[in-house]
């Protein structure tokens, strides 16, 4: 640790001298080269061939979930979602390296993240469709997913928010001792909020064992990063606040893999924040609601697909003799099975009983929110044609 | 005469303002190029430029603070919060900021020049964070003036006279409404005064009174209960602060009943203040208790929003037990 007045025992000079953005150049950890090969030089992350194979698969899932649910919301059957094409690499290699005590803080474009955790598809589906099997009761909108078994907090829609609640989560971990850190996701533009500067500033002052996981996609709606920020990209603030700092390659899973490796290990012996950038690229809309030919050219996105992250890390399972295409082929034809199937189902049940409109807002609805409920149900008996999702279930107490 | 919907009228507002006013610099995040995710801002920087017309980072307080700025400066920042509910990450800079400047420096500087605009309402499948309708808490700051409007015409005319009003306005757009309400708007310059609210139709057993997209709602109501042989007087408060109670007092003085229907929760929604006024000011003339059709106090819900919406059929009801009582 340095001295608190580090600050006050700088190195001296005589001439002006001005530290500008070409000063600080912070490269981008690299492992595999955009045709699949590793660089000869690299680093490799000490992986085992089923982590591999978990990581292969469960990117090709939500890919396969991805075009089945922008589907779905073009059907009409789902009002909203959000795909994460371009970004599976980074989600899925870094929650691939976190023990599962970890605690994952998520922005909205994670769910590579908690598939790998072991989210099922019937849970995905429960929550789009807000039925009465949704974790959060209906009450939030499509891919506001949220499981405490899994250790993955429920998102919240207001940017960035996320961000000095995981410094508080992690300096809570480190008090009871758990042998455990937390991540946050957010993208490059929630880093523009007051909150990612509260929350790095917190998180390095009180040491907390924490990994502010910045996925750089180039676009945050229409505005391009461009106009966004200026200097050196999100990584150049984590040195600004004290912070190890690691920029990596968004695109190549092993090195996102072997960055969040060392930065957990890092988080948890130092009990210290780490800031990872990751580089990449939404190659998808930003959500169902959006068209991105008004704001970027199509060339644009092709040079990006050819930096595919799904493609990059076959090539390489390949070359390992890794894969086995037939089985390979079988998992995408039954998860794609197994996608609509569960949709059809989620799409049958019922969502929650109106008592729910009023439970969860205090830990027992007190007088008022009793009375407004119990007005309610009377007026639903009276016009149970108007409201035909929760009529026929009322009962009067 | 032509036909727009409610974000045209609004596009045709800015484009008039900044005809008119070169100080005038309209920015917020995506209402740059792109024209704002719901496109109020469409064609801005093209005929105006990237120096009036611009994206910021994503940041509310930001945003706000820099407006705070400008406005300070003598120019005139048209500021968009892209929804209503991510206004509170800018909440300190308008309650703390906005609403204080003039009042603080014993009226040296102000930012009377600021508008901030933002989408509100659900009935959109929004769910909690994409449907709240925060008006209450800015009618509780002096300092600034809340306006909201209900349809096309409305919306060019009040968002022009908030634009040049001497004061912070907070101009809150029902986005329900942007698509779906359609109406005759002039292509030339207008303006509707703030702080006024509108008759919308006379009548004679009970007042209705509204705001924004409710204003639909309690029209349906109404026709139900005109049925009855109800005459129901309907006003649109317009603006939420300082709001028209004169006009709003002599309607209840002749109609002897007041309803009011708001999206909000009922608890401390904008309701309470104007249910406190009116029984001070109209006691003696009110044949029933001032009657309010609230959303519930609970946060906006997705799945059961038809049910938390107070829609025309409660207020139908409620119109009933009014007049019956
Ligand atoms: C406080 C707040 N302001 C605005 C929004 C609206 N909004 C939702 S997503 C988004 C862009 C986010 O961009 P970024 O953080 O880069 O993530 P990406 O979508 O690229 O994954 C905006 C402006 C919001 N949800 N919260």
């Amino acid at each position: 640790m340095k001295d608190r007045n580090h600050l006050f025992d700088v190195g001296i000079s005589h001439t002006v001298n001005i530290i500008d953005k070409g000063t600080v150049d912070i490269p981008m950890l690299q492992i595999l080269q955009p045709d699949g090969s590793a660089h000869s030089d690299a680093d490799m992350p000490d992986i085992s061939q089923d982590t591999a194979h978990k990581i292969f698969q469960t990117m090709h899932y939500i890919r396969v979930l991805d075009e089945r649910m922008v589907g779905a919301q073009r059907q009409g059957r789902i009002s909203f979602y959000l795909a994460c094409s371009g970004e599976e690499a980074s989600t899925v290699g870094s929650a691939a390296a976190l023990s599962d005590n970890d605690m994952i803080m998520s922005q909205y474009r994670e769910q590579g993240a908690l598939a790998y955790r072991g989210y099922r598809t019937e849970q995905f589906m429960n929550q789009m469709f807000s039925n009465k099997l949704d974790p959060n009761k209906g009450r939030q909108m499509p891919i506001h997913y949220g499981d405490k078994a899994l250790n993955f907090m429920t998102i919240s829609s207001p940017l960035a928010t996320q961000i000095p609640q995981a410094a508080g989560y992690a300096y809570g971990q480190k008090m009871a001792g758990n042998q455990a850190i937390t991540i946050c996701y957010f993208g490059e533009g929630a880093a523009s909020e007051g909150d990612f500067h509260a929350g790095l500033n917190m998180a390095a002052v009180l040491s907390c064992p924490v990994i502010f996981f910045c996925r750089n996609n180039g676009y945050a709606i229409s505005t391009p990063s461009s106009e966004q920020f200026c200097g050196d990209g999100i990584a150049s603030r984590g040195l600004g606040y004290g912070i190890k700092t690691i920029r990596v390659d968004g695109n190549d899973v092993l090195a996102v893999y072997l960055a969040t490796k060392k930065a957990r290990e890092i988080a948890l012996a130092e009990n210290c924040p780490v800031l990872i950038e990751a580089m990449t690229y939404r190659l998808a809309a930003h959500s169902t609601s959006d068209d991105p030919s008004g704001y970027r050219s199509k060339e644009e996105e092709q040079k990006w697909r050819e930096k595919d992250p799904v493609q990059r890390f076959e090539n390489w399972m390949k070359s390992k003799g890794w894969i086995n295409e037939e089985q390979h082929k079988q998992f995408i034809e039954q998860t794609r099975q197994e996608v609509l199937a569960q949709m059809k189902k989620a799409e049958q049940v019922d969502i929650c009983a109106i008592d729910d409109l009023v439970n969860d807002v205090y830990d027992t609805p007190p007088w008022h929110l009793q009375e407004q409920l119990s007005q309610l149900k009377k007026h639903i008996s009276l016009y149970p044609e108007a409201y035909p999702k929760t009529a026929g279930r009322i009962r009067h107490d | 005469m032509i036909k727009m919907n409610m974000l045209q009228a609004i596009n045709s507002a800015l484009i008039t303002a900044m005809d008119d006013d070169e100080k005038v610099m309209v920015f917020g995040e995506d209402v740059g190029h792109f024209g704002g995710v719901f496109r109020a801002t469409s064609n801005l920087q093209q005929k105006f430029g990237k120096a009036r017309c611009f994206n910021t980072p994503l940041t509310e307080q930001g945003i706000i603070g820099f407006a705070n700025g400008l406005a300070s400066q003598g120019s005139v920042p048209v500021a968009e919060i892209q929804f209503g509910d991510y206004i509170f990450p800018a909440f300190d800079q308008i309650i703390n900021e906005t609403a204080k400047f003039r009042y603080r420096s014993g009226g040296q500087f102000t930012c009377g020049t600021l508008t901030i605009r933002t989408p509100y309402g659900g009935g959109i499948a929004g769910g909690l964070y994409h449907s709240q309708s925060p008006e209450a808490f800015f009618a509780h700051i002096p300092g600034m003036k809340v306006v909201i409007p209900r349809n096309p015409y409305q919306a060019k005319g009040l968002l022009l006279a908030s634009i040049r009003d001497d004061n912070p306005v907070l101009f809150m757009e029902p986005k329900r409404l942007y698509r779906a309400s359609v109406g005759e708007v002039p292509e030339e310059d207008y303006e509707l005064p703030l702080g006024k609210a509108d008759v919308v139709k006379e009548g004679e057993h009970i007042t209705l009174l509204a705001w924004g997209a409710q204003v639909e709602v309690i029209e349906k109501a109404a026709e139900m209960a005109e049925k009855d042989g109800i005459s129901c007087e309907i006003i649109d408060l317009r603006s939420i602060l300082p709001w028209d109670a004169q006009t709003v007092s002599e309607s209840v003085k002749k109609t002897g009943r007041l309803l009011i229907n708001h999206e909000a929760p009922q608890t401390g929604g904008f309701a309470s203040e104007i249910s406190a006024t009116v029984q001070e000011r109209c006691f003696l003339y009110l044949e029933s208790p001032i009657t309010r059709v609230c959303g519930l106090d609970t946060p906006y819900p997705l799945a059961h929003e038809k049910e938390y919406m107070p829609d025309h059929l409660k207020t139908y009801e409620a119109i009933k037990r009014c007049v019956n009582f």
